[in-house]
């Protein structure tokens, strides 16, 4: 990237109503599409962005988290310098953890001050695109703008929570609520803010010196007036991933050839922590059609309208439709299984018959026998 | 630095020259195997699960792409502070520089890069067979008989014993006499090309039989005969399991399909003994509505709408609507255009199959094979495809 600029994926307080899928794990972490994790998204974009320094704010259950990323190695944040920051809460107080973000961004303020870098982007991790940040940086100096909000402009129902934007002609956001305001817009943040980092901590300074401590709800819509705070209409795939209903649904997208095209190669790849698992074995007797199969799957049964993640085994007569199984998930012979999601280790025993709808399917909680 | 107890040098220099097309511009063992392998990902994996963390590759021929996939040994656990991987290619000295002229002569000019890590055993394998083996047992085997050369040895059909290099063993492993690829086989215990030496014997013969001018400075054929004319210790290791070389077309496509049974002979499922390889970074494969997919191997990243029947799919292929492959193997990236029909084929890493294009027929038992970045139009007009 041409101007210098660092990463934060700000993992406190997001909208969590994903029911079991987080009873383990935080938000960041929750399988998504195959083989990945939310995460992966915001981290891959920002590196295929040439963003080569970005911390992640962990908050809580954040050993898978920790887990996951490892040293950073597979999305080649693991560098002499900059590279991956993990900033867990730097706490001594229990009762300080549930304080706002912008706290916790003051709490890190050596971090930032530290880096050699002008801007920073700031996102969060159940907004699931594959977004170049380059442009985004441009339009916010072309538009002299104090802080850029990237947003999405949809009108079909995002299933989701996200805020909502008012921008006027020239795309200058004038208003923002809370997914539950009444504000009547087609256009919704995703969460990501570029802003130069003087900027930030001057924010985080004024705002807590004001008692207020969340740098979305306080520092920038209590200064929409003040600051020139631009919206940028992101045009690529989008899915807010942070209800189970959304969760369903964004995954069942990916069984669209274009979505998949579109979100895992362009503008660039996804990566993620990887696995050596060898390439997903059809059996003779498989039947799959419409479905999303990674590897190390072993598939005897019959497979439409499903996800299988890393290592799924499908045992002879066993047939899962519009279903999500994770990893490792054995659906054993002649077990029916539709409109379900399957978190990771789940093992169903023969001859299951197990349904739920798509506007609720069936969720398992991880390493359940059924 | 530490002393090494055992450290492993790895031959891969090999041409492949009877692999044709597929090695034009790649040594052999950086060929593809098992939709997502590569050959030399099998002993590379060996060493990480026999805990060697020190392994000088050897290469020679074509070492670009070879040299580019190793990259510093990561996927292989070997990107270590101490000991990791080197790649050592032939290098110009104070007398001069000369290729490595034969297996042993590689060795001989790398002993300064053995003698660094002051090893007890040297462990010698090519980068050209697929097998998963332990090289701890064998080093325990090696030790136990107290050996100055342990040579790991494979029961073969007596029918195709001919092809191999055979030791004669007695009741103790002891090997006894070597038969190299005779008319009438006497053994059928063929040598997997795989050796653990007590380095200070193997630094004696090295030295030696570079000093010998009749010597064509191969192990097999040389220094191994050799030590045994000087009555050394030499031992077989006798190994059960899977063990390939893919140096032909036919034995390459015959160990891919051999992935198929519903028990293969070579599982790469085994959770405990993973085949590490470097990550292509796909997303799970797409199965289209109107694909129909059994007994085959479907790797990352590729997009199916066609019938795929016993063949081997590496990532990113992409099959258009009604097309059929059976019995074949994809490399990498490889696109088959709409109606198009690939039965017994191997085809390259990037070729394009245009519509309608008929490769291989069932009644023909050949094997056809298209070559990299080929363009197969229906007049079977090839030319290379042009990289945007």
């Amino acid at each position: 990237m041409k101007h210098k600029v660092m990463g934060v994926i700000n993992l406190i307080h997001e909208t969590d109503e994903l029911d079991r899928l987080t009873q383990g794990r935080c938000l960041a972490t929750v399988p998504f599409g195959g083989r990945y994790r939310l995460i992966d998204f915001a981290l891959s974009s920002m590196v295929n962005s040439g963003i080569s320094k970005v911390a992640v704010f962990a908050h809580t259950k954040y050993r898978s988290l920790m887990d996951h990323l490892g040293s950073g190695k597979p999305w080649d944040l693991n560098h002499r310098q900059s590279g991956l920051f993990v900033l867990p809460p730097a706490t001594d107080d229990i009762q300080e953890i549930s304080r706002g973000d912008l706290y916790h961004f003051y709490q890190h303020r050596d971090y930032f001050n530290r880096a050699p870098l002008e801007f920073v982007v700031i996102t969060r991790s159940h907004m699931v695109c594959n977004i170049d940040f380059e442009p985004v940086i441009q339009a916010h100096l072309e538009h002299a703008a104090d802080i850029t909000v990237i947003c999405k402009q949809q009108a079909e129902p995002i299933l989701g929570k996200a805020r909502k934007v008012k921008m006027d002609e020239e795309g200058r956001i004038t208003a923002i609520q809370d997914h539950f305001g009444r504000l009547v817009s087609d256009i919704h943040s995703m969460e990501m803010y570029i802003m130069r980092k003087e900027l930030l901590m001057e924010l985080v300074e004024t705002s807590l010196a004001q008692g207020q401590d969340h740098l979305v709800r306080h520092a920038i819509f209590s200064r929409l007036d003040k600051l020139h705070v631009q919206g940028y209409l992101y045009e690529g795939y989008l899915g807010v991933v942070n209800t189970l209903a959304s969760y369903y649904h964004n995954n069942m997208n990916l069984l669209k050839p274009e979505v998949w095209k579109e979100l895992f190669f362009r503008p660039g790849s996804i990566y993620t922590k990887v696995k050596d698992e060898p390439p997903a074995r059809y059996l003779e007797s498989s039947k799959v059609s419409n479905s999303l199969v990674a590897n190390g799957c072993r598939i005897e049964g019959t497979v439409t309208g499903s996800i299988l993640f890393r290592g799924v085994h499908v045992r002879k007569g066993a047939v899962i439709s519009n279903s999500i199984v994770m990893q490792n998930g054995i659906i054993g012979e002649n077990s029916f299984i539709s409109h379900s999601i399957l978190d990771k280790d789940v093992e169903v025993a023969s001859s299951r018959d197990i349904r739920g709808v798509e506007s609720s399917p069936f969720l398992a909680g991880k390493r359940k026998i059924i | 630095m530490g002393r090494k107890e055992m450290i492993a040098m790895l031959l891969a220099g090999g041409e492949g020259k009877r692999l044709g097309v597929l090695t034009k511009d790649l040594a052999k063992p950086a060929v593809y195997f098992g939709g997502k392998y590569r050959i030399i990902d099998f002993t590379l994996s060996n060493c990480a699960h026999s805990g060697i963390d020190t392994v000088g590759v050897l290469t020679q021929y074509q070492p670009l792409e070879l040299n580019r996939y190793l990259g510093i040994g990561s996927p292989w656990g070997l990107d270590r502070r101490d000991g990791g991987m080197a790649i050592l290619p032939p290098y110009v000295k104070q007398k001069g520089g000369v290729w490595y002229t034969g297996t042993a002569n590689a060795i001989y000019q790398n002993m300064s890069f053995i003698e660094r890590y002051n090893p007890e055993y040297v462990l010698i394998i090519s980068g050209d067979h697929i097998y998963k083996m332990d090289y701890e047992l064998m080093l325990d085997h090696h030790k136990r008989c107290g050996a100055d050369v342990t040579i790991a040895g494979i029961e073969v059909d007596w029918s195709e014993a001919s092809r191999f290099g055979l030791m004669h063993v007695d009741d103790e492993d002891r090997i006894t006499a070597f038969e190299e690829k005779p008319k009438t086989p006497k053994s059928n215990i063929a040598s997997m090309g795989v050796y653990i030496f007590t380095w200070s014997e193997l630094q004696k013969y090295l030295i030696y039989d570079e000093a010998n001018r009749s010597s064509s400075h191969d192990f097999g054929k040389d220094l191994i005969p050799s030590m045994m004319r000087d009555g050394k210790k030499m031992f077989t290791y006798p190994f059960k399991g899977y063990w390939k070389d893919v140096g032909t077309i036919d034995s390459l496509w015959e160990a891919n399909m051999d992935l198929l049974a519903d028990e293969p002979p070579l599982t790469l499922n085994d959770s405990s003994w993973r085949i590490y390889s470097v990550s292509p970074h796909q997303p799970g494969h797409h199965v289209g509505v109107s694909a129909e997919i059994s007994a085959s191997l479907i790797t990352e990243g590729c997009m199916l709408e066609g019938k795929v029947h016993r063949s081997v799919l590496f990532y990113g292929v992409n099959a258009a609507k009604g097309s059929t492959i059976t019995e074949s193997v994809i490399m990498p990236n490889v696109r088959i255009g709409e109606g198009a029909s690939i039965h017994r084929a191997i085809i390259g890493e990037g070729a394009v199959i245009q519509a309608g294009v008929t490769i291989g027929s069932p009644d023909d038992e050949a094997i056809t094979i298209v070559a990299v970045d080929q363009y197969v139009t229906n007049d079977h007009m090839l030319q290379e495809v042009e990289h945007s």
